[in-house]
C-alpha cells in the first residue's frame, strides 16, 4: 500500500526526528514527546488513503496495533472560503456554502439564505418554509445514509452499504428534478425558492417516501443488531459528554454522548416548531451510539417530511424582495420594473442594512452558523462559517489514543468529518 | 458606555441583554466598555486585559451559565486606528438557550489574547484559525501553529491588506465590487 507506509524508528534518535520541512517533520518533533524507552513505529496514515475518506493526514505513534499518540494535519483542500466570500456578492455566496458539507449541501444553502433573510428581515412564505423543510430532511437522510453506510463498510458489511446508498442516488434525482444540480445544487435563493416543485419531482418525492422505509428496516435488520457490527463498534472511540461539550460538539455525535442539543427544536427556523419530532440521544458517545442516533434521526426526518407533505401551506413560493430575487425573465425583457431590479441585483446597486447577524441551522453534522457583518456594500464585510466538522474533529486524537488503528479507523468514519467542512 | 439596542429585538431579547449587563456591570465596572443588541444577539465590548476574567465569569457564574464556546472569530478593521483588529467570542447557555457576543479591540502593534483554552478544549483549533487568519497570539496556547494554511507561510491572509484577485490585474480592482 503506497499511502500507509510504516517506518520503525527510534523515538530517542534525533537525527530522524528532524524528518523533513513542513507539517510532516513538525509532527514527527512531536512525536518524541513521547519519551520512554520503548521502541514506537510511526506510521503515517492518509493524506489520501481509501479508509479515511477523504483527504485527512493522521501521524500515528504506535505500540503494535496500539494508538499510543496521534497528530492530525488538516487544510489539504483549504479555499479560503471566508475571503472568497469577502469579494462576493449574497448571491454567489451560495455556491461556496455548497462545497462545505458536501453530503448535504441544501441545508448549508438554505442555512445562508436565511442568514441573509435574518439581515433584511424578509419574511418567507409558509409554503416555501416547508418545501425547504422537505428539501433539507431529505438531505439529512442523504447525509446520514453516507455516515452510517460507511461505518458498515469499515467493519466489513459491504452488503448493507449497497443496499442503501443506491438510495442517496434517488434523493439526487429528486434535487436534481427541483434545481437541476444533483451534489452541489445551490438551491432556492434569497426569500424563498427558486421555483415550486415540479410534477416530476413530486412524484420522486411520493416514491422515496413509499420505499426508502423498506430499504432502512432491511439496511437496519442487516447491520444494527450484527453481532460483529456490535463487537467492533461499541466502546469503540467514546467522548463522554463533558468533553464532547467542553470540544464544542453538536449535532449526532453530540447527542450520541447523551446531549439532547438540536437547533431545530432550541431555536427553531423555517417553521420546524410546526412539526412533530424526536431528538434521540445516546448514552455512551461510542461510535454505535453515533451510528444508532444517525439511524433514528434518519426515521425521525422521514416523519417531518410526511407531515410537511400532508400539511403544505398554499400560497407563493418566494417573498416579495424584488430588490434580492431575481425577476422572471420573460417579464425582465418586457417590463421596466423588472428590467431595473435584474440589472441593479446582477451589478450589485442594492442596499444591504449595516448589521452583524448569527444564524444556525442544523446541518448533517451539527450546529452550521453564519456571523455575517455587513457594512452596507455589496459584499459581507466579514463572513465567519462556523463549521462543526473543524470544531469537533479537533477532538480525534484523545478519542483515539489508547485505541486499535482498526477502532481509529471506525472511529473517524462515525464522526462523519467531511474535508470539504473541515478545511472550508 | 456606548449602548444601542437594534430596532427589530424583542423584549426578551432585551431582558437578556439587561440581565448579563447588570451582571457584568457589577463585576467588571469601566472594564465593559461597550453594550447593544443586533438582531437576536446582545453583545458586549470589554477591555483586552479582561477578556479571560469575563469569559470566565460569563462559564463559571451561577445565574449565567454560557459553558458553551460556539465561535472565536477575527475582525479586521484597518480604518479603525488604534484598535484595528476585533476577537468575537459567542457563548451560548444551551439549559436556557441565551446566546451572548462578547468583543475585544486591539491594536495591529499589539495582538497578544490570553487564552480560552483552559476554559474549553474546543478552543485550541478555533485559535489556531484565528492566528493562521489574523495573526492574533493567543498567550498559554499549548500549540500555536497555523492550521489551514501551509506553515511557511509568511502573511496572515485574512488581514484586508491583501486582496483576493492577482496584483498583476487591474480589470479587477474592489472599486468595481462595490468597497
Amino acid at each position: 500500500m503506497p499511502d500507509a507506509t510504516i517506518k520503525k524508528i527510534n523515538i530517542s534518535d534525533d537525527k530522524i526526528m528532524k524528518g523533513t520541512s513542513g507539517n510532516i517533520g513538525q509532527t514527527f518533533a512531536t512525536a518524541s514527546q513521547v519519551t520512554d524507552q520503548k521502541d514506537y513505529s510511526i506510521l503515517n496514515l492518509g493524506p489520501t488513503h481509501p479508509a479515511t475518506h477523504g483527504i485527512f493526514q493522521n501521524i500515528l505513534t504506535m505500540d503494535g496495533e496500539i494508538i499510543v499518540k496521534a497528530e492530525p494535519t488538516i487544510g489539504y483542500i483549504h479555499r479560503a472560503f471566508e475571503k472568497l466570500a469577502e469579494r462576493r456578492p449574497y448571491n454567489q455566496i451560495t455556491p461556496i456554502t455548497d462545497r462545505l458539507n458536501y453530503c448535504s449541501s441544501p441545508i448549508n444553502n438554505m442555512g445562508w439564505h436565511m442568514t441573509v433573510e435574518k439581515l433584511i428581515g424578509c419574511e418567507v412564505p409558509k409554503r416555501a418554509q416547508y418545501l425547504r423543510v422537505i428539501i433539507m430532511e431529505l438531505s439529512r437522510i442523504a447525509d446520514h445514509i453516507v455516515c452510517d453506510t460507511v461505518i458498515a463498510v469499515d467493519t466489513g458489511a459491504m452488503t448493507g452499504f449497497l443496499y442503501l446508498f443506491q438510495w442517496r442516488e434517488k434523493i439526487y434525482e429528486i434535487f436534481e428534478e427541483i434545481c437541476g444540480a444533483r451534489l452541489t445544487t445551490n438551491i432556492g435563493r434569497i426569500g424563498g425558492m427558486e421555483r415550486d416543485f415540479n410534477e416530476k419531482a413530486w412524484s420522486r418525492i411520493h416514491a422515496f417516501m413509499k420505499e426508502f422505509p423498506k430499504a432502512l428496516t432491511e439496511f437496519d435488520k442487516l447491520v444494527t443488531r450484527n453481532r460483529i457490527f456490535m463487537d467492533r463498534t461499541i466502546n469503540c472511540g467514546a467522548i463522554s459528554a463533558e468533553n464532547a461539550l467542553a470540544y464544542s460538539f453538536t449535532g449526532p455525535n453530540l447527542r450520541a454522548a447523551g446531549v439532547d442539543y438540536d437547533v431545530r427544536v432550541m431555536s427553531p427556523y423555517s417553521s420546524y416548531e410546526d412539526f412533530d419530532f424526536i431528538i434521540p440521544v445516546g448514552t455512551n458517545g461510542d461510535t454505535y451510539d453515533r451510528y444508532m442516533v444517525r439511524m433514528e434521526e434518519m426515521w425521525q426526518s422521514m416523519r417531518i417530511i410526511e407531515q410537511a407533505i400532508k400539511n403544505l401551506p398554499d400560497g407563493p413560493f418566494h417573498a416579495e424582495v424584488p430588490e434580492f430575487y431575481l425577476p422572471p425573465k420573460e417579464d425582465v425583457y418586457s417590463k421596466m420594473e423588472a428590467l431595473i431590479y435584474q440589472f441593479k441585483i446582477v451589478m450589485g446597486e442594492t442596499d444591504v442594512p449595516k448589521g452583524e447577524v448569527y444564524h444556525a441551522v442544523e446541518g448533517g453534522n451539527g450546529e452550521l452558523g453564519f456571523y455575517l457583518i455587513s457594512d452596507g456594500g455589496r459584499t459581507p464585510y466579514r463572513l465567519h462559517m462556523r463549521r462543526p466538522c473543524f470544531i469537533y474533529y479537533q477532538a480525534y486524537p484523545s478519542m483515539i489514543e489508547g485505541g486499535m488503528l482498526s477502532d481509529a479507523i471506525l472511529t473517524m468514519s462515525s464522526m462523519n468529518v467531511i474535508a470539504g467542512e473541515l478545511d472550508a | 458606555m456606548h449602548h444601542e439596542i437594534h430596532p427589530s429585538a424583542s423584549p426578551a431579547i432585551v431582558e437578556l441583554h439587561n440581565h448579563i449587563k447588570d451582571a457584568l456591570l457589577q463585576s467588571f465596572d469601566n472594564d465593559i466598555t461597550g453594550s447593544q443588541i443586533d438582531y437576536d444577539f446582545p453583545v458586549f465590548t470589554v477591555a483586552k486585559n479582561r477578556i479571560h476574567d469575563v469569559l470566565e465569569f460569563l462559564k463559571n457564574s451561577e445565574n449565567m451559565g454560557f459553558k458553551f464556546l460556539t465561535t472565536l472569530c477575527g475582525v479586521h478593521y484597518p480604518e479603525n486606528k488604534g484598535s484595528e483588529f476585533a476577537l468575537v467570542y459567542q457563548l451560548h447557555n444551551m439549559e436556557k438557550n441565551h446566546r451572548v457576543r462578547i468583543k475585544i479591540f486591539m491594536a495591529t502593534a499589539d495582538l497578544n489574547v490570553p487564552t480560552a483554552t483552559d476554559l474549553w478544549l474546543g478552543a485550541n483549533w478555533m485559535e489556531r484559525e484565528t492566528f493562521d487568519f489574523y495573526g492574533f497570539r493567543f498567550t498559554g496556547h499549548p500549540d500555536l501553529r497555523r492550521i489551514l494554511n501551509m506553515d511557511e507561510m509568511n502573511y496572515h491572509p485574512l488581514r484586508k491588506e491583501y486582496a483576493l484577485e492577482d496584483a498583476g490585474r487591474d480589470d479587477k480592482e474592489d472599486k468595481y465590487f462595490g468597497r
